[in-house]
């Protein structure tokens, strides 16, 4: 029986989930042996034209992660949703956007600015800028253009299934795959790992008191943590209750609240405000100077509460930024 | 008729009627255009207009259509569900749906009302009505809840208030449980002399009253007696009441007193507490002499047949070394038992009633006026000891040093009004210390000064009662008292020289007296605190136990099934406690008459499967309703605590919360529906 | 930055859509109170009820704003005078934060409003209805579906460009699409 095909591929990321795939350590091997590996950027060579060769829904899971902010990126997930049957958005760049969604705040004409003109490494006279297409000598070479949003992978195609986080942990990543060549999968749609917070596996949860009430915020580089008491309880801004849980804690277990990353439960349509209602309504002043006083110490609210979610968040992006 | 039961994953069949309302809302609403265009949205199985919804025909209309066409859900467009909800309700569930099925639409009150042009309002009435229908189809088959009541209950505080309310309800049937804290009831007007505005001897109200409780088959009376512990809520609440040792057997006692007599003291040595110190008793010793329960008691921290200091656990250790005249008295009737203990009670009662009074303001936290200091500087209580028949003076006017004063200064406001102490107005003090001015001049015929900031003297009744004081030559004096000093022209007297401004001639005042009275003010009880922690109550910055609103509900809690009644709540005088405590046992009744209460299913609950127990929600709600489970390491909902405010939903970081009614998911349609783009025209 | 709010002119047609949540005790029976005493006011502001303010989930204001509506009002009880004890007071710190995000956001601060309205106070409502579309009259749409909307466009002529792509190339890729496929799955 031939193996199934199986496919890595990334967009706008940074390399930590091809990271997570290669810290399946002697896993990888049991992995490499059960598939056919037919694509994988950053340890193997392709053409495209291979891939478009391939008949439809011959590749039976892609994992992709990365969010889609530039043409490659988008044709690249059209190409890959019509050659899988299952298209698998892996770590939160591809679920909701990730650290890269962070950019929707900025008008793109901005970040081209800064990374060609402005940025304090760059040499730039000429301003220079690359070009979407360009002729040389008669040829004409041609770059993916940056599109003005980015977004989540299912922002783009029907994706099967997501597997959270900023990177998934191995663990997660191995059951994920596991499932898939046992066809053990659950209904589509599903994030794999578990629809209950984080808060649930962590291992400070004894120590939150049951009357949390934040008369100031502290963030983590202006305070002495205590290692290990609950985040919340020391005024510390923490994710976890709006977060899924499923990577066993690790960030909390590593002396660092959650930021977040594996996204909200099934029930929740943004995390952003669902954990902004919960901290505020458990701030102690009631009159609004003082209220404001304890939120200032939240200063950047949109970094804090959408650090992976801002394109999957309802408003998606500043919304009075430029299209063109 | 049979109940439609909804099978599952049945499509929605809505019914949708718009009211005409006669013109109230046909008159700028074109009815039937809303009519038209619901029935071309999903779910919609019949949409009608009808000139009156709420008349028979117009719910029987529902109920032919909910058979006929096979509809379960209704919506009905026309006035604010505040005045037809109910109505609409009871039709659809006539009809054989679920009542909760149904979803009201208000356009007349938010619409028809207040717009003025027609097709603005129409077009306003078709978003409304589209959002009810794709609000509807979310709703569940609610069910009301009833809890029931179980019809005894237990009054906290045997002063006049709990007093009042325990026979009221014992009058009509009920079991009460009084719980007293001290050995007698009475509380605070037991001290009186006499109150105002009538001048009525305190006694001779109060003492009818205490002994119709002592002797009522329908009231257990427990007197040294506190509440340990409470759980439970509305209907079923769990008390633990600690009786304390006395050494004397209640049953037994007869009240002769000849055990006092007898006692191995031959003269009272000891403080005596009910008048304040400035009396004595002995180990053995009745609090006063219409004690209700009318028994003894044995001091164990005096008495000689006692060791002195106490077991770990607050007990004392007989050491046996007394000769026990009192025993000797006693005799047959063998009522004193050296080895009696805490006796620990449990109740299961329906509702409770606070009735813990207050406490005094401690004239010592303003020492500017030489309480505790100068000999003669008294608090407005101890007056009311010393000019009472029954007190440490027989009814004379008598000071420390033996004199009867000549002068009598009484300083209004002491510790309220104030900043550093109270700021509240103790509402009672005015009065008293005018009383007080008249029974003094009635006792010595002093020159008698009141230094008053303002008069304030409101009720029935009371002004009169001023004039009246003030004709009978008393000095008033509008000046706050700066400072009380001895007079540097006697040396023997104890005389002292009150200071102050008079505000009215703008002259300042030096007026020597030979007694002072302090008019203190009233504050809450010193274990307020601990109390309400105890039965879950709120209490206002001040420390007054919290009423559920000072209008529409003054007796009531936040916790269902605990009223309130007397100062506890906050100061009052004599007839507004018993008003208020006849209030509280009225709510009472009108529960364990009922026999259950009724929950409108808008609760919230948990999911259980979801909840991670981040405990966020823990502190949010105010009825204690949501707890933590340790073993199941989650949140949980009392559904019978919950008012169904659902500020517990809005919270949830995780969306484990849910409110029966107001599902997210109802909401959010109602959202989009309103939002839906409608016809222009 | 450019490009940041340049208010595009709105339509003759447009006027002004305001979600309104009002808690059922004091907000919902004042606009009621309005409505017996006739108090007419501007007709473009939608009322959904809920038993308190506290009840408001910021997804319910950004969902509305999402959806279409230009403004979003929110109605609770006075201070000390919740039916529920405090549920304003958190309905107010909440407020105070979202303000600030949608501001981030790019949204106007002043089409979200808070106000303390009592059971009594009918003609609070109508001012504060009043005013508030006079507000967002001024400052113009939102608009954000059509935002959305616009966004997305970018990926619309992408898709234009890959099927003129693959029609030029003619080969393989287009064919299998209409092929029915079926899947080998593999088994440990």
């Amino acid at each position: 029986m031939p193996k199934p095909k199986v496919a890595f591929y990334w967009c706008a990321s940074c390399g930590g989930c091809e990271e997570t795939v290669v810290d399946l350590a002697e896993d990888i091997l049991g992995v490499v042996e059960k598939v056919d590996i037919v694509l994988w950027p950053v340890a193997m060579d392709f053409k495209y034209k291979d891939i478009e060769a391939m008949p439809d829904k011959t590749i039976t899971a892609t994992l992709l992660n990365g969010a889609i902010r530039t043409t490659e990126q988008e044709e690249m997930a059209h190409l890959l949703r019509r050659k899988s049957q299952y298209l698998i958005a892996y770590g939160a760049c591809a679920h909701l956007g990730g650290i890269p969604g962070l950019a929707n705040q900025f008008p793109r004409e901005q970040i081209l600015q800064f990374v060609y003109e402005q940025s304090p490494t760059m040499v730039n006279e000429q301003k220079t800028r690359p070009q979407v297409k360009f002729t040389d000598n008669g040829r004409e070479p041609t770059l993916p253009a940056l599109h003005n949003v980015v977004r989540s992978l299912d922002q783009v195609v029907e994706v099967d299934y997501y597997v959270p986080g900023c990177p998934p942990t191995p663990k997660l990543t191995k059951a994920a795959v596991t499932a898939l060549l046992e066809n053990r999968l659950p209904p589509k749609g599903s994030v794999i790992a578990p629809d209950v917070a984080l808060c649930d596996e962590c291992p400070r949860k004894a120590t939150k008191p049951t009357n949390v009430s934040f008369s100031e915020f502290k963030r983590p580089h202006q305070v002495l943590m205590d290692p290990e008491k609950c985040f919340l309880a020391q005024g510390i801004v923490c994710m976890g209750p709006s977060t899924r849980s499923g990577c066993e804690a690790a960030c909390t277990v590593g002396g660092m609240p959650c930021t977040g990353c594996f996204g909200p439960t099934s029930r929740v349509r943004d995390q952003g405000l669902k954990i902004m209602s919960s901290l505020c309504a458990n701030i102690a002043p009631k009159e609004e100077g003082e209220i404001d006083r304890v939120l200032e110490g939240i200063p950047d609210p949109v970094g804090t509460f959408y650090r992976y979610g801002l394109a999957k968040s309802m408003l998606r992006r500043r919304v009075n930024l430029p299209v063109k | 008729m049979k109940p439609i039961v909804p099978k599952k994953h049945e499509p929605v069949r809505i019914g949708f009627y718009i009211c005409h309302c006669g013109t109230n809302i046909a008159g700028m609403v074109d009815v039937k255009a809303v009519a038209k265009y619901v029935g071309t949205l999903s779910n919609v199985a019949v949409s009608r207009t009808y000139k009156y919804m709420c008349s028979d025909p117009g719910q029987e209309l529902i109920q032919q259509d909910i058979r006929e066409n096979r509809l379960n859900r209704v919506v009905v467009a026309a006035c604010s569900p505040m005045l037809h909800e109910r109505t609409f309700r009871k039709a659809t569930e006539a009809g054989g749906l679920n009542p909760y099925y149904f979803q009201m639409v208000n356009i007349r009150e938010h619409d028809s009302w207040v717009h003025t042009d027609r097709t603005e309002a129409t077009r306003k009435a078709m978003a409304l009505a589209r959002a009810g229908i794709q609000r509807v189809p979310h709703h569940k088959p609610l069910e009301v809840k009833k809890v029931a009541i179980n019809p005894n209950v237990l009054i906290v505080g045997g002063g006049i208030g709990g007093i009042h309310a325990a026979l009221t309800l014992a009058n009509a049937g009920k079991m009460v449980y009084l719980v007293e804290k001290e050995a007698t009831i009475g509380g605070h007007m037991a001290k009186f002399d006499k109150t105002f505005p009538t001048l009525d001897c305190a006694m001779c109200v109060l003492s009818p009253k205490m002994a119709a409780v002592g002797a009522h088959p329908n009231i257990h009376l427990w007197t040294y007696s506190e509440v340990a512990k409470v759980d439970g809520y509305v209907g079923n609440f769990k008390v633990i009441v600690r009786r304390k040792p006395r050494y004397i057997l209640e049953d037994l006692c007869t009240g002769c007193q000849e055990c006092v007599d007898a006692c191995v003291y031959k003269e009272p040595k000891f403080p005596d507490e009910f008048n304040l110190g400035l009396g004595k008793r002995k180990p053995v010793f009745l609090v006063f002499p219409q004690a209700i329960p009318p028994v003894t008691m044995i001091d164990p921290e005096v008495c000689l047949n006692f060791k002195r200091g106490k077991n770990p656990d607050g007990s004392h250790v007989v050491s046996d070394k007394c000769k026990k005249t009192c025993i000797e008295a006693c005799g047959d009737r063998k009522a004193i038992d050296f080895k009696q203990t805490e006796d620990i009670k449990e109740i299961t009662v329906g509702t409770i009633i606070m009735a813990t009074g207050f406490q005094i303001f401690d004239a010592k936290r303003t020492p500017y006026y030489g309480y505790g200091v100068y000999p003669n500087v008294y608090n407005a209580m101890e007056i009311e000891r010393l000019i009472n028949a029954s007190g440490p003076t027989e009814g004379e006017l008598v000071m420390r040093n033996g004199q009867v004063p000549k002068k009598v200064a009484i300083v209004h406001c002491v510790g309220s009004r104030d900043e550093n102490t109270n700021r509240w107005c103790s509402r009672v003090c005015c009065l008293y210390s005018l009383k007080l001015a008249h029974l003094i001049k009635e006792h010595t015929d002093a020159e008698v000064y009141n230094f008053y900031i303002d008069m304030r003297t409101p009720g029935k009744s009371m002004e009169e009662f001023y004039n009246r004081v003030a004709e009978e030559g008393l000095h008033l004096i509008r000046g706050r008292v700066a400072d009380v000093y001895p007079d540097p022209n006697d040396g023997t007297t104890g005389r002292l020289v009150v200071q102050a401004e008079d505000t009215l001639t703008n002259k300042i005042l030096k007026i020597p007296v030979d007694m002072i009275v302090l008019s203190v003010g009233l504050e809450p009880h010193p274990e307020a605190e601990s109390l309400r922690r105890m039965f879950n109550l709120s209490c206002s910055a001040e420390g007054w136990f919290l009423e559920r609103h000072p209008k529409l509900a003054p007796v009531n809690t936040f916790t269902d099934g605990i009223f309130l009644a007397g100062c506890c709540q906050g100061p009052k005088d004599i007839p507004d406690t018993v008003a208020q405590a006849g209030a509280a046992a009225a709510e009472a009744f009108a529960l364990i008459d009922k026999g259950h209460v009724e929950q409108e299913p808008n609760t919230a609950y948990i999911l259980a499967d979801e909840c991670s127990g981040c405990k966020s929600c823990i502190p949010l709600c105010p009825y204690t309703a949501i707890t933590f489970d340790e073993a199941r390491q989650k949140a949980i909902i009392n559904e019978v605590l919950c008012k169904g405010c659902g500020t517990c939903v809005a919270s949830c970081p995780s969306g484990s919360i849910v409110q029966n009614l107001f599902e997210d998911e109802e909401i959010f349609s109602e959202i989009d529906g309103v939002l839906a783009a409608v016809p222009a025209e | 930055m450019t490009n940041e709010n340049q208010p595009s002119s709105p339509s003759a047609a447009w006027k002004p859509r305001i979600v309104a949540f009002f808690c059922n005790w004091c907000t919902y029976t004042a606009a009621d109170l309005a409505g017996v005493s006739r108090m007419k006011h501007a007709s473009n502001v939608r009322i959904i009820r809920l038993m308190c303010s506290g009840r408001v989930d910021p997804q319910f204001v950004i969902v509305a704003l999402a959806k279409g509506a230009d403004g979003v009002l929110i109605g609770g009880c006075h201070p000390n005078d919740c039916h529920y004890v405090e549920g304003n007071y958190k309905c107010l710190r909440r407020y105070q934060m979202l303000k600030r995000m949608i501001a981030d956001m790019g949204i106007e601060p002043e089409r979200l409003r808070l106000e303390w309205i009592s059971a009594a106070e009918g003609e609070k409502v109508k001012r504060v209805v009043n005013e508030m579309v006079e507000t967002v009259t001024k400052l113009g749409p939102l608009g954000l579906p059509q935002k959305f909307e616009e966004w997305d466009e970018e990926m619309e002529h992408f898709a234009e460009h890959v099927a003129a792509k693959e029609a030029a190339a003619g080969s393989g890729g287009a064919e299998d699409r209409t092929k029915a496929q079926t899947v080998e799955t593999a088994h440990a």
